[in-house]
């Protein structure tokens, strides 16, 4: 039995603790936000937040976030349901295309806004090449980081 | 001046219309076959009485009388006046649901903001009979006192054909134009006749505006006369408005799927919720067209979660509790494969087949103009070249899914598709039961670009659960979905040019394999009055299927690169070479004339830099892109893409915009680094890390421009795509004077350019 946090709320799972945390909230959870993309970090749509820090959840055992606070994108609009300021802004520049990649997107972009108030071009860069949009929204996302930034 | 009240409405509308949007992603999953009736829940369905009745039959009366509009989509209307589009795609992205849905609004002066969107069910009746048609008339434009007719010819063959596909950016310029306009304008006038009656004044006095009929001062809502509506003889071609009264089209509005898809409620076919699930996975056979010789699944059937290791004759599958756990169960089966015969074919292979069959083989002509051996025997000389293309996957960021449960004689799937009534009909036939027992719920695609066309994927699903006895989600590895695509054909053509004096050509042939779609991908536009392309077929054992602009990827290539090089044989610029070649066609010289003006076409650049230039035309729609790339690092660096389009109308253009700079990236993907190569028989790729996508940080900047003509509404989706591969290729070879002629160009070895 794993005992963590998800979206605030305390969850004990009854599961083998290697099972990645990406089937966790997806399966056992309900929480589909979160999306597989490749399965081995290489695409970060699977990106959630363990104690505040974006992990691809593909590659990490529930056994990892044993004790911890994991954020989902379900879990980071306000309690009264206002969006966060990146979501915000992901609606003002029409980001999303298909949007399969987008829960990963804005995950990995709130964690860099939280830790770097005012990113540059080449903070955002580092920080994102690790989430591909195969609908190619990258100059929308960048717009929207921005925008972000700047409203928060 | 906008007061605080209004603001505070716009604001209201907005987020009703974000919850509808919500509501949308949940019904579609719900029951497709509710909307198949009429007065679900109360509310009348006005599209029910503006169909003209069933059209199989009246078939030759289309056909001889040549008058009639076929109405192929539905609007209905509830009591509470909420007028719902019910839309014949899917949406992967292209914001298909927006612009059908605002078309539609347009003509019925229906209030937007308060309008409901719904997908249609996989019905017949709701065949893309567009796509059809323009596969059976070749492509060719149809003249526009027959397009009626032969639109009821087109809806029996892609009755017939099984039809309801989203692609070749069918969607808005075929769907859009032929059905949502007319729909909207048929039902906006039922309703102003049906008001007409009911207050008994003039019909010329009323007036419909915002999903309200008035009278002087007088309004009703249409919800008050969508019942006498439904019972009036629709007028078969109803007054459409002109370009320049459109209100709500050429606006951009916010896509109605965008807020569903910043908090993770929006539904694709991954995210499907059935009672009881499990979870399955596939290995097929890495060689096309190997079967399973011998399976060892004992150490799998043992692993924990497992439910079940089938073999499914191609490929393998395992059933689990969870998809990890069947995932992890899956490597562990041990597969022997039966031999093929084609575990010795590789890309070298494949391309010595290709040339043998464009040296010796039977080729089909499928564009002539004026006569090439004519036209070479007066050309002063003669220059050729031949271009290669890889096979390419599609890599969807959703992989291949489908949630199947059969029970009963009856068939649930819950899937994205881009063609649901063709899988509605496979499902049916691999089942063996009547379509009726199949329900296709659809659900959003994580990305489409051809794949979600062909049903292989959920035909696995629907097998697999019949054999596991329970609802089973069927998702493939990335690995999987890599390796089992329907791939962009590889492709090898042949150019020759007979040039004037000046290197201006006169004759133009090309020689290639493989034709898919459409036709008219391998014809130019240029002024060239002997013109020959035509084709062989050469087929392998590898998959194809249509690819983002289909065969308008490599024919863009092949051409805009022959072109490049018979300017630079003349000693002219690139951008003016073109001009020449298009001083009859004033679209197409706009078009190439605004992008050049965006990106100062000649300017002076720093060391290492260079621009290129390249205009197609594919689905309707002309663009051009002028890149600007660094060499300094010995590889091209796309610095920045400049793109102008003209589709007649972009219908939502900052829709339009986000498609161009989708297309825009997806085509530098392949162009800089998509291969899919084949070694010993199978494809040698599988994940993000050998088949690599464009990432933030090599992404350029991009501008586009849209340019408004009175020309047929064009498609989005794709036309961004193909231009962008050739620009940069010329790109390449104004910095290194090395010309690519085979893609993607990290094959290529570049010095540090000066
Ligand atoms: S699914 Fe986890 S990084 Fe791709
Ligand atoms: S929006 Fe489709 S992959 Fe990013």
């Amino acid at each position: 039995m794993v005992q963590l946090t998800v979206n605030g709320k305390a969850q004990k799972i009854d599961i083998d603790p290697e099972t990645p945390v990406l089937w966790v909230v997806r399966e056992q959870l309900g929480l589909v936000g979160t999306k597989f993309g490749c399965g081995a970090s290489l695409c970060g749509a699977c990106t959630v937040h363990i104690d505040g820090e974006p992990v691809r959840s593909c590659v990490t055992p529930l056994s990892e976030a044993e004790g911890k606070d994991v954020t989902t994108i379900e879990g980071i609009a306000a309690p009264d349901g206002t969006l966060h300021a990146v979501q915000e802004a992901w609606i003002k520049h029409q980001v999303p295309q298909c949007g399969y990649c987008q829960s990963g997107q804005i995950m990995s972009a709130v964690a860099l806004l939280k830790e770097n108030a005012n990113p540059s071009d080449e903070d955002i860069d580092s920080a994102m090449s690790g989430n591909v949009c195969r609908c190619g929204m990258y100059t929308r996302i960048k717009a929207a980081i921005k925008t972000a930034a700047k409203g928060a | 001046m906008v007061s605080r009240a209004e603001k505070k409405a716009v604001k209201k509308a907005k987020r009703a219309n974000e919850s509808r949007a919500r509501k949308w992603t949940r019904r579609s999953f719900i029951g497709a076959g509710a909307v198949a009736g009429i007065g679900v829940g109360g509310a009348l369905m006005v599209g029910i009485a503006i169909r003209p009745g069933d059209r199989t039959d009246e078939l030759a009366k289309f056909v001889t009388e040549g008058q009639e509009q076929l109405i192929t989509t539905w609007v209905k209307i509830a009591p509470d006046n909420t007028v719902t589009a019910i839309i014949p795609h899917g949406e992967m992205g292209q914001g298909v649901h927006t612009a059908l849905s605002a078309m539609l609004a347009e003509e019925m002066e229906a209030d937007w903001d308060a309008m409901d969107i719904m997908e249609a069910p996989a019905e017949k009746d709701f065949a893309n009979f567009e796509l059809g048609r323009e596969f059976l008339t070749g492509g060719a434009n149809i003249p526009s006192p027959l397009f009626d007719t032969v639109n009821g010819l087109m809806l029996t063959a892609a009755k017939s054909m099984d039809l309801q596909i989203t692609g070749g950016s069918t969607s808005v310029r075929f769907t859009g134009v032929a059905a949502m306009l007319t729909a909207g304008a048929a039902a906006r006038e039922l309703l102003l006749e049906a008001a007409a009656q009911q207050w008994d004044v003039p019909l010329g006095e009323l007036r419909a505006e915002k999903s309200y009929i008035y009278h002087g001062d007088k309004k009703a809502p249409f919800a008050e006369f969508a019942e006498v509506a439904a019972t009036l003889k629709p007028n078969l071609q109803p007054k459409l408005k002109k370009r320049s009264d459109y209100k709500l089209l050429g606006q951009s509005l916010p896509r109605v799927d965008i807020p569903a898809k910043v908090d993770g409620t929006a539904m694709f076919g991954i995210d499907a919720q059935v009672e009881g699930i499990k979870y399955g996975t596939v290995m097929a056979a890495p060689v096309h067209g190997q079967k399973i010789a011998k399976l060892d699944s004992k150490d799998a059937k043992a692993m924990p979660g497992v439910i079940g290791v089938y073999n499914m004759s191609d490929y393998v599958a395992v059933v689990a509790e969870g998809y990890w756990q069947a995932k992890q169960a899956l490597d562990m089966v041990e597969v022997e494969w039966t031999v093929s015969g084609t575990e010795n074919v590789n890309e070298e292979s494949i391309f010595a087949q290709y040339a043998q069959s464009l040296d010796g083989g039977k080729k089909k002509v499928l564009h002539k103009a004026g006569n090439v051996t004519k036209g070479l025997k007066s050309a002063a000389s003669v220059y050729e070249a031949e271009y290669r293309v890889p096979y390419l996957a599609h890599a969807c960021m959703e992989p291949m899914n489908a949630t199947a449960w059969v029970r009963d004689g009856k068939c649930d799937l819950w899937t994205g598709t881009q063609n649901p009534l063709g899988t509605r009909m496979v499902t049916a036939e691999t089942l063996g039961m009547d379509p009726e027992n199949v329900t296709v719920h659809t659900a959003f695609m994580g990305g489409g670009f051809g794949r979600r066309a062909t049903p292989d994927y959920t035909n696995q699903a629907v097998m697999v659960a019949k054999k596991a006895g329970v609802p089973v989600k069927l998702i493939w590895s990335r690995e999987e979905s890599t390796q089992q695509d329907h791939y962009r054909p590889s492709v090898l053509g042949r150019f020759k040019a007979g040039l004037d004096e000046d290197g201006m050509p006169i004759s133009w042939e090309s020689d290639f394999v493989h034709k898919m779609d459409p036709p008219e991908a391998s014809a130019v536009f240029y002024d060239i009055p002997n013109v020959r392309a035509q084709y062989a077929d050469s087929p392998t054992h590898i998959r194809l299927g249509p690819w983002r602009s289909v065969d308008h990827t490599q024919h863009g290539y092949f051409t805009e690169s022959f072109i490049d090089e018979l300017a630079v044989n003349a000693g002219i610029d690139g951008y003016e070479y073109r001009r020449k070649l298009l001083k009859n066609k004033p679209r197409h010289l706009k078009v190439l004339d605004t992008a050049a003006k965006m990106a100062e076409w000649g300017k002076a650049l720093p060391a290492g830099q260079a621009q290129g230039i390249s205009i197609c035309e594919s689905f309707m729609t002309i663009v051009a892109e002028v890149v600007t790339i660094d060499m300094s690092q010995g590889e091209p660096r796309v610095l920045h893409v400049a793109c102008a389009a003209d589709a007649g109308l972009a219908v939502n253009p900052d829709g339009f915009e986000a498609q161009m700079e989708s297309g825009i990236i997806y085509g530098l993907t392949a162009a800089l680094y998509g291969e899919i190569s084949i070694e010993d028989g199978a494809v040698e790729q599988s994940n993000f890390h050998d088949y690599q996508p464009m990432r933030m940080n090599d992404a350029p900047e991009i501008d586009v421009k849209i340019i408004s003509s009175d020309a047929p509404i064009g498609g989005a989706g794709e036309p961004g795509t193909p231009p962008i591969a050739p620009a940069v290729a010329n790109a390449v070879f104004k910095a290194t004077g090395k010309r690519i002629r085979q893609l993607p160009l990290s094959k290529h070895e570049f010095g540090a350019a000066t």
